[in-house]
């Protein structure tokens, strides 16, 4: 590619004025996802109000989660820590009996230095219930970064070969004697006949259980098993860690995760562009292949099956232009989903870029620009909420995907936006979801063309004052 | 430390923001951390805010935390100035800056000196007050603010309104049906001939406050805000103040004798007796309907009341005295303001309950079995697991609390809208119940029109389980489409492959 010096990709980095949610909100989705945990989220009256109000009508479903609410007893140190700490999960014991207690470190924990990885063990053996700390906080983290500091905290609790067989043994004499009817999970899945002989690979990232089933079929197609998942359903059935195993992250915003495979369990990383609309479903796949010395089969015609029959939603984009403002991370991955559209897109907002974990992403994104002859998207790290408007007004793109915050005011001012928090609860990953993501953003293309002969795309008076 | 699931106030900064955001081109700048901004999205979801909430963050981040916000937040406070010229920008403490104990009033002082426009920092401690508290405050002290200025400045109007006059004070955004109490108490001043001074902090401009003084009284139609400013005004301009809430019939007739005598101690001469007999017995349906057989059906029927102290006051008064309803219950969480809530509905109810731990409500609602709950969205959520209908009557509140549609709950029209609220509750009680007597609306199985629902397919074990985890209300359809998809190709088996593949074939 002779033109690439002129058409690299840029970075930029603005003030990190921008609006997105804690990274406490992980718990939203990942108690829902690990049955048997408890997430105790050690914070003040904001973060409660926050997640009462991101998590909508899941809040009255009884989650498993709280708040251990911090007083100024606490904050001034009146109250001894561990004591109230040990008093809270006694009664999550009594209460629910988890087979883990996540402690959520928040900003408050952070500023009056509460040593909670210091305390974590101590508590857990005078309790007996494991408990896992991250510090998902706002001083730190956007989003869905949350998930990334509880999944790299997880990673040093996933068992080693060695630990698996004591554990077995150990649980199966209490077993024995407390609850027969209990499978134990010993009888391995699948014969190893179906796969290929290679290493054993973990993947890592929290996905409703029917994309992990459908992406571990993907791989299965090419004889490659997966040998385990981070997180899995349930905390007591963490994936076996060795020196030596493949690890490759679905999701664009698992860094440090990824960094603890690496560092703290000697894993090797399987840098891929994410499974994120058909085109990065197959780089991934071939990524994972070719680590393996396999040669992948069909894919080319998965892929343009899949193509094909998105194509009644591609042509109402193709053409348009998307704009980022940035605020979950996803943003690189569904930017080079849509220009293989065949939008274009001026600008990826993103609060943290990673570009050694993303490096393979990146590296799509730009290719894919040259092969549908787009501009490279300009990549503006940690942006700043108000120059982004300002630059929308400018540009007028046909549609912004955006933050709650900003989506109402926008649509009044004539803009199409698309909810980005949606894209992170939506099943998104993998071939057969990719309709699911156009679904979502055609929907307010949809929607306009829908109303586009009543006269009324401003609804506000004056001209905007963003 | 203190284990809590939901709250019934927010945090302390929460009121500011409404304060700030309710006034006319007035910013706040919240010293908060990344995330902390989630009062926007509140705002424009649950208001349908058209314009950009005028609310940024001053991040607090790991460089601050080592140097102090430094220039940062003057900074950005000048920065705000320049960009959108506000008259005002409220510089709004976190829980986050309550621990680092900044000298915020330093800053404010030293960003003022460049701003063109005022600069203030909210007197709100995150760990001593709530919401309520914060905002009542915070109105409190951008009044005082202005006046104080006004008079230095010797603008202060002259003396009083030529007509009585009135400022309603207190009604603010994300306020429980706060714009059409609005609208409500505007026709009713106007009926009264009674012209409407300034109504603050919703819509209001800073500059405007003034001429507050110009009003005869000021009217503080809820418990919770207002207060603090209306107690200033009488303090130091003597303005005499009614904060006695327009709800319900009784109440709103107590409300304008409660005015008439006030404008009457100030040489005006009104008489509104008649205006109150006919729009009770004539223009509301409220009277006649207390009167009505729908109504006597209700008598001695059991209802817990719970919420905020004005609501749940008014609520409990109104079932109690207007449709004699027994309150079995009525229970407020605003703990702080607990005695003046006892005083007003002791007389009212069986038992009260002060507490904003919303085990300890619902584990009342369930001992005590109401026929109807009236409380906030917890207590609703309460009343669908125990299977009782439950009217919402304060925050907080969900998006279907900010209707569209005209409903307000103060003055006549707000008491013909409590009674279909009360009445709807019951009624859909009743319906079920007898639904249930009867053995529910047909016993006869609905007939399946087209595919039938035994499949001549056989699912795996692993298709099967996948289809259970598709949610209920989809599922039939995916059922129905997959096995439509698996018979076109001639399938007799339907494995997981299958399923994906049926879905994968467009919208199949």
């Amino acid at each position: 590619m002779s033109v690439a010096q002129s058409e690299a990709l840029t970075f930029e980095c603005e003030t990190g004025n921008y609006h997105t949610f804690c990274p406490i909100s992980c718990v939203a989705w990942l108690y829902q996802k690990i049955e048997d945990s408890f997430f105790l989220v050690i914070g003040t009256k904001t973060c409660g109000y926050f997640l009462q109000n991101a998590m909508g009508v899941m809040i009255f479903a009884e989650p498993r989660y709280a708040m251990a609410e911090l007083e100024e007893g606490d904050i001034s140190a009146q109250l001894n820590d561990y004591e109230e700490l040990k008093r809270l999960c006694l009664q999550i014991k009594r209460d629910r009996n988890p087979s883990v207690i996540v402690w959520i470190g928040t900003c408050t924990t952070e500023i009056i230095k509460m040593d909670l990885e210091g305390l974590a063990p101590k508590l857990e053996s005078e309790i007996g219930i494991p408990i896992v700390v991250a510090r998902a906080n706002g001083l730190d983290y956007a989003f869905t970064q949350g998930e990334d500091t509880v999944l790299a905290a997880m990673v040093q609790r996933c068992p080693s070969k060695v630990d698996k067989e004591e554990e077995k043994q150990e649980r199966n004499a209490i077993q024995k004697l407390l609850s027969f009817g209990r499978k134990n999970e010993q009888d391995s899945p699948e014969t190893e006949t179906e796969y290929g002989n290679h290493p054993p690979l973990v993947l890592f990232g929290s996905l409703p259980d029917p994309v992990v089933t459908q992406l571990s079929l993907e791989l299965k197609k090419q004889g490659i098993a997966v040998s385990g998942w981070l997180p899995s359903k349930r905390y007591t059935e963490l994936p076996v860690i060795e020196e030596g195993y493949y690890a490759c992250g679905v999701n664009p915003f698992l860094s440090r995760t990824a960094t603890t495979f690496m560092r703290r369990r000697k894993c090797k990383l399987i840098g891929a562009p994410f499974p994120i609309g058909p085109d990065g479903t197959r780089a991934w796949i071939e990524k994972i292949c070719s680590v393996f010395g396999i040669e992948p089969q069909g894919l080319e015609e998965r892929e343009a099956q899949i193509w094909a029959n998105l194509e009644d939603y591609v042509q109402l984009i193709r053409g348009k232009s998307v704009y980022f403002m940035g605020d979950n991370l996803l943003e690189i991955s569904l930017a080079r989903f849509l220009i293989r559209c065949g939008m274009t897109c001026p600008e990826i907002g993103i609060p943290y870029m990673d570009k050694r974990y993303q490096g393979a992403e990146l590296k799509l994104l730009e290719e894919t620009c040259h092969q549908m002859g787009v501009p490279v998207p300009k990549i503006i790290e940690k942006p700043d909420n108000y120059n982004q408007l300002q630059r929308i007004q400018q540009m007028q793109p046909d549609l912004v995907i955006t933050g709650m915050a900003h989506a109402n005011p926008l649509e009044a001012r004539g803009i199409s936006t698309k909810w980005s928090v949606e894209f992170t609860f939506a099943q998104i990953h993998g071939f057969t979801n990719a309709r699911d993501i156009l679904e979502l953003v055609t929907r307010p293309l949809r929607r306009n063309n829908n109303l586009k002969d009543l006269g009324w795309d401003r609804l506000v008076k004056e001209e905007a004052k963003v | 430390m203190k284990l809590a699931y939901w709250m019934y106030a927010g945090p302390a900064h929460i009121g500011t923001l409404r304060i700030a955001s309710s006034f006319k081109n007035v910013h706040a700048i919240m010293h908060a951390p990344l995330g902390d901004d989630y009062f926007n999205v509140m705002r424009s979801m649950l208001e349908r805010e058209r314009d950009f909430t005028p609310v940024t963050a001053s991040i607090v981040d790991r460089n601050v935390l080592a140097r102090g916000s430094q220039e940062k937040v003057v900074d950005n406070i000048v920065r705000k100035d320049k960009e959108e010229r506000p008259d005002l920008i409220v510089l709004t403490p976190t829980c986050t800056s309550s621990i680092l104990q900044e000298d915020l009033a330093n800053f404010v002082e030293r960003a003022q000196l460049e701003a063109t426009g005022d600069v203030m920092l909210a007197d709100v401690n995150h760990y001593r007050v709530n919401e309520l508290q914060a905002a009542d405050r915070t109105l409190g002290q951008i009044v005082r603010y202005y006046l104080e200025k006004a008079k230095k400045k010797g603008e202060l109007p002259e003396g009083k309104s030529e007509k009585p006059s009135v400022n309603i004070i207190g009604m603010t955004t994300l306020g429980f049906h706060n714009n059409h109490d609005t609208t409500e108490l505007k026709r009713l001043m106007a009926d009264l001939g009674i012209e409407i001074n300034e109504i603050i902090p919703e819509g209001a401009c800073v500059h405007n406050l003034k001429n507050l003084t110009r009003a005869w009284f000021n009217l503080v139609p809820y418990r919770e805000i207002g207060l603090i400013a209306a107690r200033y005004l009488e303090e130091e301009f003597s303005m005499p103040y009614i904060d006695i809430t327009p709800m319900g019939i009784v109440e709103t007739a107590r409300c304008l004798r409660k005015i008439q005598q006030v404008i009457n101690q100030q040489g005006g001469n009104v008489d509104y007796e008649e205006y109150i007999d006919n729009q009770t017995r004539f223009v509301s349906q409220a009277a006649w309907f207390s009167r009505s057989i729908d109504c006597q059906n209700l008598t001695g029927k059991k209802a817990v009341v719970f919420g905020d102290s004005t609501h749940a006051v008014a609520i409990t008064k109104i079932l109690a005295r207007e449709m004699g309803i027994n309150v079995v219950l009525a229970g407020t969480y605003c703990k702080y303001d607990a005695d003046w809530f006892r005083e007003q509905v002791s007389e009212y109810c069986d038992e009260i309950l002060i507490s904003d731990d919303n085990g300890a409500i619902g584990d009342a609602i369930a001992r005590l079995e109401p026929s109807a709950i009236f409380g906030t969205q917890m207590e609703r959520h309460v009343g669908k697991r125990l299977n009782i209908p439950c009217g919402v009557i304060a925050a907080p509140i969900h998006i279907q609390n900010f209707p569209v549609g005209y409903k307000p709950f103060v003055g006549y029209e707000g008491a013909n809208q409590i009674v279909d609220l009360i009445y709807n509750s019951f009624t859909l009680g009743m319906e079920d119940h007898l639904l249930e007597i009867f053995g529910g609306h047909d016993t006869k199985e609905a007939i399946h029109k087209g595919i039938s629902a035994d499949s001549d397919l056989n699912w795996t074990k692993d298709a099967r389980a996948e289809l259970n985890k598709v949610p209920g209300f989809v599922r039939g359809k995916v059922k129905r489409n997959t096995e439509k998809f698996a018979r076109e190709r001639g399938m007799d088996e339907i494995t997981l492959e299958v399923m994906y593949a049926a879905k994968e074939a467009v919208g199949a």
